[in-house]
């Protein structure tokens, strides 16, 4: 990364750190709390299992929404209110602005990660046990959300490219979803016996993100062991992703004429 | 930049574009091959029908489709793969059945493949015939599904008296077909003769628009043939017998006994075994051999 | 003088309108033009006339139709030549967030300046501005006038060779627009170019070494500011005051616009003394004189109109 996509970047997570972005930090720790206090009473003998499975799809969740709602609006802002033309006349070249613009909202969400992950400890130890071997894999989980929020990020601002925010936020999402059953659809193919209609499946499949290989928080719930080479493998495919996406938004994004 | 440039850093893009999206499949089957090693890949998001029914909001019977298609999609799946565990037939064929209490082939369907045991199905008769109480209940008009309650009652539970009761409802519909009120008059006299049997299957593989039903009905019918054969197989062993005083060793001794010409064989062309008790088997390597005697109501209880 | 620091070759814009875009409106339409160094160019034209578009082609925020154009030798879509411009777009708006310091230090990063250097800089371009009191204050809180001064300061933080300025004097008032000419005055004693857009004759007229006159997306006129802008007066305008019993002589009446007790004349420069002696033995109060000049508006439909006015370049071949 540039010294020219470092500034962009702080500038990005200042601005997210002054429009109150960790303000949702405040919700995980209540839900957390609440958590850890009722779990006790209703749910014995599963309390671990449900303190992990909500802390960690609270935190996929909270990191979905923040990712869709501030990446749609990343560049789009920036156009917007005319920002932009100030920064373009400093040799700053597009892309090395839109990565900027990524690495600055990915470095937001893996600080307000960090913290919710923190809250997650709490919960956990709060319940009543020490920290055990195989909380490690529960690490592995919150990497693999990391990992899916840095794909989410780059759909949201590929899309932010060419699109209103709001309609951005929807492809966004419908990508995300498309991405979460991309097994789903890939199994329902198998059933037509139409081979134009399997290749076409296999194509959608292969192409779509694949945001079913990052969740793994039922596995993680029942302390199962996430064998390394998924772990190398869902990193690579995120980063081969991830630049593919960044790779077509500075295309579009530098051929197109600022209003 | 200037056209000619700028054309050629968007030639440039799209071949770099062509080669990551080639890795990133790459790279997706070799997770995927992890996944389906690793876990099994089995699963279902939502168990719980009404939940599944109030996430549907209002579109159920899009949903009912859907999960339809995979009841089916995890039944052809695991016969293929002799994966002989069916967990998840009776939730989905739940699912599908509470989004769209309409769906009569999903009744059917279950009727048939949750009773069966062994590599075809759970084996849980008490959930088919709750199915398919449930049916009837959403779908009174279809005759059909009290046959197949029927032949819940008297194939699996050999429970001729409901079964015959089930038929007989059936048949007051008008619309169904003269052979059921045979059948329910076959199952109050002779409930467990391989003829009637026969008779249902054969009904059973002539109404059925299910492949998979068809494929069984015929199997069945064939091991029924097997079944019937040994059994007259057996009468000419006994006719030997009253002839020389002892039980034949060999075809051969029948053959010139003039009780049999050449070797029987059963559907699938494999020849019956003559133990040297003098009684006749079906061939060990011959698939209708798992015969169907087990579930089969024994023709001594005729 | 050297080569020209700014060379405009017909420079054209076309921006598709309408709901399918197809149809094109030509906004920007063959514009050659060149700056020499150390010049304060004026880049004159009512609203709409293409100023803001010929910057935004300038500093790549925009890809022309056809054309090119190169700054200080470089192409313009050489980024790194950026290095040595500076832009104020017109009315900017910057990241609320932030404030001024804060704003300038993050542009100051993109040269590479350390830590000292930057915090140096900052300080020096917010007293330049006017703003030394106001640097920790968030932007949001600023107005219109002093959101235009951080614009200028973050065009000349790096101290540019050529700067770029989008309608500077827009938003302020008469204080604030002496300032900004000053400090254009002052880049130019640095030897520096400067190439502003304004609709406001006057303030080109007082600082310009040349000024080019766009109308229509087209240029009509090049040239130094008196012979471009030849402002034949119109007169001029007294206000005066009648005192209670005293008549306005009866040759004057016809001419004035009364209001109350106040009248207005509009009289030709040959007559104006001996109109002003009329009204001094009436005994009527002079409030103000002024001299009638035209409208920009009237100025430029006079240009366009008159057969006179040469045409900048020859329409270039498309």
């Amino acid at each position: 990364m540039s010294g020219m996509s470092g500034a962009v970047a702080l500038n990005t997570f200042r601005e997210a750190v002054r429009d109150r972005v960790l303000y949702n930090l405040i919700l995980f720790a209540l839900l957390m709390i609440g958590a850890a206090v009722l779990v006790g009473q209703i749910s014995i003998g599963i309390e671990r299992l449900v303190i992990i499975n909500l802390g960690l799809s609270a935190i996929s969740v909270f990191g979905l929404v923040m990712a869709i709602f501030i990446g749609v609006g990343l560049v789009y802002k920036e156009i917007e209110k005319r920002t932009l033309y100030s920064l373009l006349a400093r040799p700053v070249r597009r892309w090395e602005f839109l990565v900027g613009k990524y690495v600055g909202l990915l470095l937001t969400l893996v600080v307000n990660i960090l913290l919710m992950s923190v809250g997650l400890a709490a919960a956990l130890f709060a319940v009543g046990r020490p920290l055990l071997r195989s909380d490690l894999s529960i690490l592995t989980a919150i990497y693999f959300i990391v990992l899916e929020l840095a794909l989410v990020i780059a759909v949201a601002i590929f899309f932010s490219c060419f699109s209103t925010p709001m309609l951005s936020a929807l492809f966004t999402l419908a990508i995300y979803i498309a991405g979460v059953f991309a097994w789903e659809i890939r199994d329902f193919g198998a059933l037509v016996h139409s081979p134009a209609v399997h290749l076409a499946v296999r194509v959608v499949y292969y192409t779509l993100p694949n945001f079913h290989n990052f969740n793994i928080i039922a596995a993680v719930g029942h302390a199962e062991r996430v064998p390394f080479s998924l772990i190398w493998q869902n990193t690579l495919y995120a980063l081969l992703y991830v630049t593919l996406l960044l790779l077509a938004s500075a295309t579009v994004f530098s051929r197109s004429n600022l209003k | 930049m200037s056209y000619p440039t700028r054309t050629r850093a968007l030639w440039t893009a799209l071949a770099g574009a062509a080669l990551l999206f080639a890795a990133i499949a790459a790279l997706q089957m070799r997770i995927d091959s992890h996944r389906t090693e690793g876990q099994g890949a089995e699963g279902l998001l939502l168990r719980s029908p009404a939940v599944v029914k109030n996430l549907s909001l209002g579109y159920g019977s899009l949903l009912a489709d859907i999960y339809w298609t995979r009841v089916v999609q995890y039944y052809g799946e695991r016969v293929a793969t002799r994966n002989a565990r069916f967990d998840l037939l009776w939730p989905l064929l739940d699912i599908t059945t509470t989004l769209d209490p309409k769906l009569v082939t999903a009744y059917r369907f279950g009727a048939i493949f949750l009773s069966e045991s062994g590599d075809g199905g759970p084996g849980r008769t008490d959930l088919a015939i709750r199915l398919v109480q449930r049916g009837i209940k959403a779908n009174p008009d279809v005759w059909a599904l009290d046959g197949d309650l029927g032949f819940l009652y008297y194939w699996h539970l050999k429970d001729y008296r409901k079964a015959a009761a089930a038929y007989l409802r059936a048949s007051e519909n008008p619309q169904s077909p003269p052979i059921l009120k045979m059948m329910a008059a076959h199952m109050e006299q002779e409930g467990g003769s391989l003829q009637t049997s026969q008779l249902i299957w054969s009904e059973i593989y002539a109404s059925t628009q299910s492949k998979a039903v068809r494929d069984l009905a015929l199997k069945t019918l064939r091991q029924l043939k097997v079944q019937q054969d040994l059994e007259y197989l057996n009468q000419l062993a006994g006719e030997y017998h009253k002839r020389f005083g002892r039980m034949p060793v060999s075809l051969d001794e029948m053959e010139n006994a003039g009780l049999l010409k050449g070797i029987p064989v059963d559907a699938e062309g494999y020849p019956y075994i003559l133990s040297p008790d003098g009684t006749f088997h079906p061939s060990p390597k011959s698939p209708l051999a798992a015969s169907v005697s087990a579930d089969m109501p024994s023709p001594a209880a005729k | 003088m050297a080569l020209p620091v700014i060379e405009i070759l017909g420079l054209t814009k076309d921006f598709p309108t309408g709901f399918w875009r197809k149809r094109m409106r030509r906004s920007l339409d063959g514009l050659t033009l060149a700056v020499e160094e150390g010049e304060i160019f004026g880049f004159l034209g009512p609203n709409g006339a293409g100023k803001t578009t010929t910057l935004k082609l300038l500093m790549g925020l925009i890809f022309p139709t056809a054309g090119t154009a190169h700054i200080l030798g470089r192409s313009i879509d050489d980024t790194q030549m950026h290095r040595e411009i500076g832009y104020l777009p017109e009315q900017p708006y910057f990241y609320d967030y932030l404030t001024a310091r804060e704003l300038l230090d993050y542009y100051a990063r993109f040269f590479g300046y350390g830590a000292a250097e930057r915090r140096q800089r900052v300080a020096r371009m917010l007293e330049r501005v006017g703003l030394a009191d106001a640097g920790g204050v968030q932007l949001r809180k600023f107005s219109k006038g002093m959101l235009q001064r951080v614009g200028i300061a973050q065009a000349i933080l790096h101290d540019p060779r050529v700067i770029f300025l989008d309608e500077p004097m827009s938003g302020l008032d008469p204080i604030g627009r002496r300032e900004v000419r000053d400090i254009i005055l002052g880049l130019k004693r640095q030897g520096r170019t400067v190439f502003f857009s304004t609709h406001i004759l006057s303030d080109a007229e007082m600082i310009c070494d040349r000024v080019g006159v766009l109308h229509l997306g087209k240029l009509r006129g090049v040239g130094a500011p008196g012979e471009i802008l030849s402002m034949e007066s119109h007169g001029m305008e007294i206000l005066f005051e009648m005192r209670a019993g005293r008549a306005l002589p009866a040759d004057l009446l016809p001419r004035a616009a009364q209001t109350g007790q106040r009248y207005r004349i509009e009289v030709p420069e040959a007559e104006l003394y001996g109109v002003l002696e009329q009204l001094r033995d009436c005994e009527a109060r002079i409030l103000s004189l002024a001299p009638v000049r035209p409208s920009l508006e009237d100025y430029f439909l006079r240009l366009v109109e008159s057969p006179a006015a040469t045409p900048a370049v020859e329409e270039p071949v498309r």
